[in-house]
Order: C-alpha cells, then structure tokens, then sequence
C-alpha cells in the first residue's frame, strides 16, 4: 500500500528537542533496529536494502542496494561516507534532517557499516553548516561514549565502527562524489575520472561506498519493518517516502516528507497552500537547480524518480526548436527527481533573470579541471546576463544552447550537464520569455553590447 | 623588500591537542589538512603566508600543496575580516523572494559592499545556504537568519553587534 500523507519514516523526530541525545532518541525506539541488526549477517541486511527499492536521495537516485552490491567480496579494508555537503540550491533537508535528528544518521550508518564490513567511516558535512556540525559532533561524542561507536558495539566481539565527521570549507563541488572523496583526502575538491568508481576505489583506495543523509537515515526503518514493507510505501521500482523542500512562490515554503507518487500539483495546492499572491505556476524546479524545468502543464506528473525521467507528459529538452537533445544512445532528457528540492515560480517571474542567477552559481562553482565546463559556465553567465539585463542580441538563444550542447557530457563529472541542462531546459520550454527580453533590448542597451 | 623575513606563527596547545587527535582518525596527516586550516584561521585572523607556512609544517606537508587547498574553498580568507561573516545567500530561492534587496540593506547598513569586509563585519553573498524553505535567509556563525525582509537588517545587525557569531566558536 502505497504511504499516506503524514507518513513519517525520517523527519518523525522533527521538533523534538530531546532526541538529540541518545536517552531522547531511545524512547522514541532509536537504536532497536540496531540491535536487530546485529543479530543479522550482513548478507540478510544487503537483501532487506535492495528489496526496499531504497534509492539514493542525493541526486542521482541509484538504487542503494545496488550501490553497496558493487563492493568487492574479498576488500580488505571498506568505507563508509555519508554526504553531508548539501549545497544544491533549492534543497534544505539535509541540514534539518541532521538538526533534528543526529542519531538516526549515525545507526543509519552502523547498521550499513555492519553490512559493508566498514569500520573507518566518515560524515563529510558542508562547512557553512556551523550550527548542524555542533549538533552532529556532540551526538556522535555521545554515541561513542555509550557503546554505540566503536569496539564491540551492543557486546557484539570484533565489530567495529568508528564514526568521524569532517567538515568542507566551502564548495559546491565536494558534493560530488568523488570530489568529496579528494576533499576527504586533503585535497582540492577536483572530481575524479570513472571507473574505477568509489565502490571500487574510493577513499584512501578502498573500496568505499558514498551516501546521501536522507539514504542512511532511510536504513534503519527498512532492518525494523524490512525491505518488502518499505517498498511497497512507495511507487514503482522507487520505495518509502521522498522528502520534498519546497521553497519560491508558494504561500507556505516548507520540508515536507511525502509520497513518492503525489504529483507536483498536489505538493504546490493541497501541502503548499497554492501559488503565492493567487498566482499561477510559470515553472517548477523539480530537483534542484541542474535539473530542467516543468512548465504549467506538465504538474500532473509525480515526484517519482522513474515518472520524472521517462512520463511522456514531460516535453524533452531540445538543443534547437527542431533538435531533441540526446542524452546518448538516442536517449531523451526529460528531466530528473534530483535532490528533491523544488522551486516554485510564478506568472510574474522574469524567467530569464532567474536563469542567470542559475548560471552564476554554477560558474562560481565550476571547479575548473575540465575546459568546456570552465569556460562554458563562465559564457553561460556573461550571455544570460545580457540577456537578462536588456542587452541581448539576436542569436543569443542560439548561442546559449551551442554553448550548452558544448559543455553536456563532455565533461568528467556532472556539473557541467547541471549548468547545460536548466539552460537548454528553460530554451525549450520559455523560449518566448527569452526572447522578449530580446526583442525588448532599447537603443542604448544594445550600443552597450556592441 | 622584506620578503623573505617572516614572522613564525604557532598553534595554540588547545589547537595543536585537536590536530593530533585529528590524525589519529585518518591513515595520514594530509586529511587533516582542512581542519588545521580552520584552526589556523582561527586562531591568526586570516590565512597569511605564515599561516600557511604553519599548515604546512605542523602537518609534514608541502607549502605549495597547502597553498593550492587554502585557495580552492571559499570559506577560508587570506586577509583579515570581520569578527561576523554575513553569509547572504542570493541563490535562486533566496533571489524569488527578495534576497538581493535584503543583500542591498546590508550594504547599505554596513558601509560595506558585497565582499568586503570592516574589523567587525565580512558581508558574502553566499550560494545557497541549505535553508530555502525561509528564503532570503543568511548564516553567521551558528546562527541562522530566516525569513529576511530589508526592514530586518538594522535588528540582524543590532544583534550581532552585542552577540558576535564568529565562525571560529566551532573549529
């Protein structure tokens, strides 16, 4: 039975003080999946996580059964990292989800420790998250120092979990993940080329399994309830709930857990309260930032992670006003469930503007190793920005999607498909707005261009 | 002129206890190199050369290396700042609901523009800050401020004057 609304797998401790510590989280059952756990083998666990259908909530939606399948039998040392560095514009659950709730991410990440044989493991959290690492350090003192971390966890000989939490400095690009890995290293945060993929070789050359928060906190309920109970909450080959934070032009911006089928009209009239101003949707952000957009009449569709990838009622990004974007193969881009962080604009927003803003975050962020995504982004900006401030000039659209076209899968990690598709996606699907604001450049502006 | 003249900087004994217990959490020295650089800012204001150089030494690592990471993250400086970091975020959801004219209050408050700083104030428009559901929002230290309309900037301030929120309390 797919989850009703007020389903509370992960967020159940929100507003609760006391469950920051362990006495609070335990008499809300925290730590009874642990225990149970421990009298599973690993193996019983990593079948429980890929009937669960649990997949990752960072961005990518892999299936996390799946993930950890990929670890080598015979590795000699595995680790465990939780990514922690929440920065995609539009996403703010993470950070709560910590705030609130510190132990259930660290039995998240025993039990899963447990079933990988991971023993030095790692919490890799944003640095600009001050007040969530002083929250997140003392539950993890807190644990160590009631058995919960370390040697012998719950009297169990020989298992061992050590827990440290490293905070970034500042930059979006850690939150990729083999980035994250090199800034766990002491490293600049440059992504690293794949294969080898961290399952195989990742921190320190171990083979190394990385997950979203929201993805550890998910594990305990899927050992409590198990794997086929947590499936069938949700929808399709995806299972449980989805965190859904919702912020723009709606009257009542939020992080709400939800269905993984409720539809993004429902999110925005019946969780939302509607538009703001009695307004009417222009465009919904899916997923945060990289992904591209849904127009007004695309908001029957749900939040699922398959829906958003291949629902028909979801026009394909195109590269030119007859040319469909190929993903590869011949694949089309719709668009993606992302990091679940959805933003609403309204009939009034200057679309192109909020474009360039999406373009000058992503040419701040652009960490520089691969040239199209380097250069690119920094294009993107420049003549976004033009457009945006009355000084396009014809062929600006045209230019912008080649630019685009450029960059997209060119590039060694995915920040530079992030800044290519919302560009191409807003080309496709408010072309109009674009180019008004052209066609509207005065004399003056466009002697500035010149 | 004076170049190669340069004043030796050290770690607190609080500081150098953390780094050590730090190294004992990873196979190497190197990951640590992060943290140290958060101590070093810290403790010595900014990250100067010396400070660098300090990294460097206190971690057997090379000075260009630490150089190159000192540089890649925004949150480390390498002149002194304010004892508050404004972290104003005008990203897209922020920007929706009026965060660059909240930006624009701060400037205006502070006699700062984005980017600069005084002995008391840094003011950063920051990518997003994880806090979009109460957009326009910023972060100072452990502190966050939500919801922000211009017509708050002069409380925010008022508040950081007599409470400062250094981001060095929780290195």
């Amino acid at each position: 039975v797919p989850a009703p609304i007020g389903t509370k797998l992960v967020t159940a401790r929100f507003g609760d003080e006391a469950a920051r510590t362990v006495a609070g989280y335990q008499k809300t059952g925290g730590y009874k999946a642990l225990e149970k756990a421990l009298a599973m083998t690993p193996a019983a666990i990593l079948d429980e996580v890929k009937a669960s259908n649990l997949r990752g909530r960072g961005g990518a939606g892999f299936a996390t059964g799946v993930k950890w399948g990929f670890v080598p039998k015979d590795a000699r040392e595995v680790h465990l990292v939780c990514n922690c560095d929440e920065s995609e514009p539009g996403t703010c659950k993470d950070r709560e989800l910590v705030y609130w709730d510190p132990h259930l991410l660290i039995e998240g990440m025993v039990i899963a420790a447990y079933a990988l044989k991971a023993v030095h493991n790692y919490i890799y959290i944003r640095g600009e998250m001050m007040r969530e690492y002083v929250v997140l350090q003392k539950a993890v003192d807190e644990a160590y120092a009631k058995g919960y971390l370390g040697k012998d966890i719950l009297g169990k000989a020989g298992f061992e979990c050590h827990l440290t939490v490293h905070r970034g400095a500042g930059a979006y690009i850690c939150g990729e993940e083999t980035a994250l890995l090199n800034s766990l290293e002491g490293l600049r945060g440059q992504p690293r080329l794949k294969p080898p993929f961290p399952a195989i070789k990742g921190l320190f050359n171990n083979p190394t399994i990385v997950n979203n928060v929201e993805t550890l906190m998910n594990v305990p309920c899927i050992v409590d309830k198990g794997g086929a109970w947590f499936n069938e909450l949700g929808m399709g080959r995806s299972g449980g709930t989805r965190i859904l934070c919702v912020s723009g032009h709606v009257e009542k911006p939020g992080v709400f857990e939800l269905p993984m089928g409720i539809t993004f009209r429902q999110l925005i009239d019946d969780v939302c309260g509607g538009v703001w101003k009695g307004r009417k949707v222009k465009a919904v952000i899916p997923g945060g930032v990289s992904m591209p957009p849904l127009d007004a009449d695309e908001l029957d569709v749900p939040c699922e992670f398959d829906a958003l990838q291949t629902d028909e009622r979801i026009k394909p990004v195109m590269v030119g006003p007859d040319r469909l974007f190929d993903l590869g193969g011949g694949r089309q881009l719709r668009t993606m469930a992302g990091s679940g962080g959805v933003v609403v604009l309204d009939d009034q927003t200057d679309i192109p503007k909020a474009v360039w803003r999406i373009m000058k975050f992503f040419a701040h962020e652009s960490c520089g190793q691969c040239t199209p995504c380097r250069e690119g982004t920094g294009w993107l900006e420049k003549v976004a920005r033009r457009v945006a401030e009355g000084r396009g000039k014809p062929g600006d659209l045209d230019l912008m999607a080649s630019i685009s076209h450029g960059i997209a899968g060119n590039t060694i990690c995915a920040l530079g498909d992030a800044a290519a598709w919302p560009m191409l996606g807003f080309l496709t699907k408010f072309r109009a707005d674009f180019e008004a604001a052209i066609k509207s450049s005065g004399p003056a502006n466009k002697e500035q261009a010149a | 002129m004076f170049r190669n003249i340069s004043m030796s900087l050290e770690f607190s004994a609080d500081a150098q206890n953390k780094i050590a217990a730090l190294c004992e959490r990873y196979p190497t020295k190197q990951p640590v190199v992060l943290a140290a650089l958060h101590l070093a800012q810290k403790e010595h204001g900014h990250l100067s050369d010396d400070a660098l150089k300090l990294v460097a030494r206190t971690l057997d690592l090379p000075y260009a290396h630490v150089y190159g990471v000192a540089t890649f993250y925004t949150m480390f400086r390498r002149e002194p700042g304010g004892k508050n970091t404004i972290r104003m975020c005008t990203n897209i959801s922020c920007m929706l609901r009026g965060g660059y004219e909240v930006l624009e209050a701060f400037e205006k408050k502070l006699g700062l523009r984005r980017g600069q700083s005084n002995s008391e104030f840094s003011l950063v428009e920051e990518e997003c800050i994880a806090a979009c559901a109460n957009a326009p929002c910023a972060v100072v230290g452990t502190k966050y401020f939500l919801d922000l309309a211009p017509g708050d900037v002069d409380k925010v301030v008022e508040e950081l004057k007599s409470n400062p929120r250094p981001e060095g309390e929780v290195v």
